[in-house]
């Protein structure tokens, strides 16, 4: 009784007929309200972006609709039922991998895009949910961390999706399903020896990746990302010239619609990829610092979500999604201000493009579900 | 269940994870704060380097106007179309409507563009009107521009275009006064500060770092009328004679101003497709020709001036041929013995070379050095020849007796032309100026005025009956000139059938006005002399030129009974 008294537990009865709605919905208010505000800075920064191309702002704004339908439903789903349909989810992406290296559409160099006649799909997407659910579904099946036989048949899992994606090829995209996989490893209890070793093991076969597995392209932009000012007209245009949009915005930026880089078209793929550099060209040093709060909160409010859940599963799945959300915006904000070579990965949630933020979405509607399922399972 | 699992180590992990998020997170704000404090600067200037340009923006040239400020050189304001030919390249499937539209030939187009891929400036054509060139832009093709230019237009065309010269499609002065007077026109360019996006193309007009400065206004002292009416004489002249070129100078004497000067053949200076150098080349002031009979005025001042002649001094000029050495001097008759006066009226050769040779060495060398003849007039024209005149006392006798009626020395129709007007204006010599003048010029004194207005009764002489002149006489007017039928020295000797016509003369002869001179070069119609080749433009043009500056008619005190005092001793042959 001495606990009701306390004012925490005197907050939670007073907003707790609010609350109750909102679990009974199953949405999470800090996540869904960060993710309203991250998707109107999107539609706003567009705008500028796309040179006031209203019918760009349109499309996008109906995507995030839609992601946003598609969240909300998601956290409808019991995790329990999450985890049941995991393996075969995972089969289905695994399917449809193949089915796009054989009988693919060629798009921008690439064969990623699968025509199911109605519409057009990247499979691959689907992967960066499936794989991170196949492999956690995969460990909690039995203790962890797990034993060497599971760990050696979750690298399998691991790797098989992320050399499919890779051979379309798509970088980006296997880069972010093969660090969901390693997340799910990592927060499964993987021997810190093991990772070390495996860390290792990587340095030194850099050589052996950088000769015969890396294409041309890839290469090329690493050697560029590492000296821009070898090709500036060439691969390194990229680089110098959203470097030049970031720096040139100063502390206050040049105010929207007002990025001269951007709008004069000096800016490569200025809507999509390089998004950021058209933010941080208009709002300034304070602008991305306020951008990159939202998105720091989000994550924080994912990991929360992760150490306040239940059971292994949904442990593992959640910290993966949010780690791999992080990833996204580390690679392309990494990419766009020249710490990391030019990997296409789009700014979550703000870039123009549609696939990416249904899957994204519907991440956040897992971690929802996961959020909002809780009590449900404890009692 | 695994949901036993201890999950204490997964949130020892999350922790880990945390923190490695963390730390990411810094390194991405550290870079942030790298590009937009530390290197701001750099970045900035980068990013301004990229899309700021300044550029010239072209002055307007000038007007050129006669000396009523009507216009004669006219800049109006076109567009020339440049590309970038690397990035132009990228619409080459759109280049053929580019070449409909500015009425290129495609494969020189291509050619030329192509040719030049490593440069960043190419024309594709120049000077179009403002309108076609939005057309081109509207085309919307990445790498094409515009550049404003000013278009110099001519509206007298061939009249004048011999005097005003042209421009170069750069705007600068290539012939004629735009070319004399070029500073004066040119404006002096300003400096804008532009916004280019990445294709080149000027997205927006920042600032004017320096205004523009247009050039100044020139006025001429043409009179457009005057030139207009003498150019419409000299033509037809020139076309009824066949003669290959001709020209007529008209100059203000009191003033030393040219009215007009008009050349045939012409060139019409709007279209550059046509230009000949033969036909381009100001006649009047670049090219020299010995002035023949049209000397002689000078010859009789010489003999005046000398004491040794008076007007009605008796020449004998029987038999008509003069014998010096192995050269024999023709008259085109015997006129037997005659006065001075009666030399000139009938223009004697025979009586001018006696004349001469009776005076002292160098006393024809003084006066036609005096009146101009050799030098510059100073009218500052581009080009201007200065004539031939060489000392006489290193002449031989036949070529001191050649030299008074007007071989042996070269002049230009415009020195000529100011020759004249030191008769018109009692011996002062003015310089001659293409600008016009306001208020009297003072000139310097060459001739005494007293023998200049005998000498000038004389001439009137030469256009009244009996003289070789009579055909420019003018009506109401009295009018006082010379004709000169010049023999053309070609290879081996002067031609017997090639021949400049010429008149020179002066109007009113009273208080002479104008003075002009007019030569036909090579009249192939039969007809050949000066008095009736040139002297019937001098009239008309004259006459026309008179009543234009509202100068009285002067007939009424025609002085018929002077004219007879100096014909009495002539023994009144005609």
């Amino acid at each position: 009784m001495s606990l009701l008294n306390s004012p925490q537990y005197a907050d939670e009865n007073k907003l707790s007929a609010g609350r109750r709605i909102l679990q009974q919905l199953h949405i999470d208010l800090p996540l869904l309200l960060s993710l309203l505000i991250l998707a109107g800075t999107s539609l706003f920064v567009l705008y500028s972006a796309g040179d006031r191309n209203m019918e760009l702002i349109t499309r996008q704004g109906v995507r995030l609709m839609l992601a946003f339908i598609v969240m909300l439903a998601i956290a409808q789903l019991n995790p329990a039922t999450i985890r049941f349909w995991s393996p075969w989810l995972f089969g289905l992406g695994l399917i449809m991998l193949i089915a796009v290296l054989l009988a693919g559409e060629i798009g921008k160099g690439a064969q990623r895009w699968l025509d199911l006649g109605l519409f057009r799909f990247q499979p691959s997407e689907i992967m960066k949910i499936a794989l991170p659910m196949m492999m956690a579904w995969y460990l909690s099946e039995a203790s962890i961390p797990p034993s060497l036989k599971r760990l050696i048949l979750a690298t399998l899992i691991l790797i098989t999706p992320t050399l499919l994606v890779a051979k379309q090829p798509d970088l980006g995209t296997a880069l972010l399903i093969a660090s969901a996989g390693i997340f799910v490893l990592l927060l499964a209890g993987l021997s810190w020896r093991l990772v070390f070793g495996v860390l290792i093991l990587l340095a030194a076969t850099t050589p052996v990746v950088w000769n015969y597995l890396l294409h041309d392209y890839q290469r090329n932009r690493i050697l560029t990302f590492i000296n821009p000012q070898n090709d500036p007209l060439g691969a390194g245009y990229h680089i110098i010239q959203s470097t030049i949009a970031i720096g040139s915005g100063g502390v206050y930026g040049k105010g929207w619609l007002n990025g001269t880089q951007s709008h004069l078209d000096f800016l490569p793929e200025r809507s999509t990829d390089f998004v950021f550099a058209v933010f941080a060209e208009e709002f300034g040093f304070l602008g991305i610092l306020l951008l990159l709060m939202i998105y720091v909160f989000i994550i924080s409010r994912g990991l929360y979500i992760a150490a306040q859940a239940q059971d292994t599963f949904s442990r593992l799945l959640a910290g993966s999604l949010t780690l791999t959300f992080f990833v996204y915006l580390f690679v392309n904000i990494g990419m766009v201000s020249g710490l990391l070579p030019v990997v296409g990965v789009p700014l979550p949630l703000v870039s123009y493009g549609g696939t990416s933020v249904v899957t994204l979405m519907a991440a956040f509607g897992i971690l929802m579900s996961i959020q909002t399922h809780r009590k449900l399972i404890a009692y | 269940m695994s949901d036993k699992a201890p999950t204490t180590v997964s949130r020892f992990r999350l922790k880990v994870v945390t923190g490695a998020v963390v730390l990411a997170s810094v390194i991405l704000l550290w870079r942030a704060v790298d590009l937009h404090v530390f290197r701001k600067d750099f970045l900035q200037d980068q990013g301004d380097a990229r899309y700021l340009r300044e550029q010239p923006i072209a002055a307007h040239r000038g007007m050129i106007t006669d000396r009523n400020g009507e216009p004669l050189a006219i800049s109006t304001p076109v567009d020339s179309v440049w590309v970038q030919p690397k990035t132009f390249s990228t619409a080459y499937s759109e280049w053929p409507k580019v070449a409909r539209l500015l009425d290129l030939d495609l494969q020189k187009m291509q050619r030329k563009v192509l040719q030049r891929k490593d440069r960043e400036f190419v024309y594709l054509k120049r000077h179009i009107t403002p309108a076609l060139a939005q057309k081109v832009m509207d085309l919307k093709l990445p790498g094409i521009s515009l550049q404003r230019e000013y278009h110099r237009y001519y509206p007298a065309g061939e009249v004048t275009a011999h005097v005003i010269g042209f421009t170069n499609v750069d705007d600068k002065g290539q012939e004629g006064l735009e070319l004399a007077y070029d500073n004066w026109l040119r404006g002096v360019p300003g400096r804008q500060r532009v916004l280019k996006d990445r294709l080149g193309r000027v997205v927006r007009h920042l600032e004017q770092l320096k205004k523009p400065e247009s050039g100044k206004i020139l006025q001429l002292s043409l009179d457009r009328r005057l030139q207009y009416l003498a150019y419409r004489e000299l033509k037809r002249a020139v076309l009824r004679h066949k003669a290959r070129s001709g020209s007529a100078v008209v100059l203000d004497v009191q003033t030393g101003e040219v009215l007009a000067m008009v050349n045939q053949p012409s060139y019409n200076p709007n279209d550059r497709g046509q230009f000949k150098s033969s036909h381009t080349r100001n006649r009047a002031v670049t090219d020299v020709f010995e002035p023949g009979s049209a000397i002689k005025p000078f010859t009789v001042v010489a003999a005046l001036q000398s004491g040794r002649f008076r007007p009605g001094s008796m020449v004998d000029t029987a038999p008509g041929r003069f014998r010096l050495g192995r050269a024999v001097i023709h008259d085109v008759r015997n006129y037997g013995r005659i006065n001075v006066a009666t030399v000139l009226q009938k223009s004697s050769n025979v009586g001018a070379s006696k004349i001469a040779l009776a005076l002292p060495v160098d006393a024809l060398w003084k006066v036609n050095d005096r009146v101009g003849f050799g030098m510059s007039t100073g009218s500052g024209f581009p080009g201007e020849a200065g004539g031939l005149l060489s000392r006489s006392h290193r002449l031989r006798e036949i070529e001191r007796a050649t030299l008074a009626y007007g071989y042996g020395l070269s002049v230009t129709p415009l020195q000529l032309a100011r020759a004249y007007s030191v008769l018109a204006s009692d011996g002062i010599l003015r310089p001659v100026s293409f600008l016009r003048v306001s208020g009297p010029v003072a000139g310097r004194r060459v001739i005494r005025a007293d023998i200049v207005k005998q000498v000038r009764r004389m001439l009137e002489m030469v256009v009244q009956p009996g003289g070789t002149g009579t055909r420019a006489q003018i009506a109401g007017y009295r009018v006082a000139g010379k004709t000169g039928t010049v023999k053309k020295a070609t290879t081996g000797g002067y031609s017997e059938d090639r021949y400049i016509a010429v008149f020179a003369g002066i109007a009113p002869a009273s208080q002479p006005r104008l003075a002009m001179v007019v030569t036909i070069n090579e009249p192939r119609n039969g007809v050949y002399y000066g008095g009736e080749v040139a002297a019937p433009v001098f009239s008309r043009v004259m006459a026309g030129a008179l009543r234009m500056l509202g100068v009285a008619p002067d007939e009424s005190d025609n002085p018929g009974l002077q004219l007879a005092a100096f014909a009495r001793p002539a023994g009144g042959r005609p």
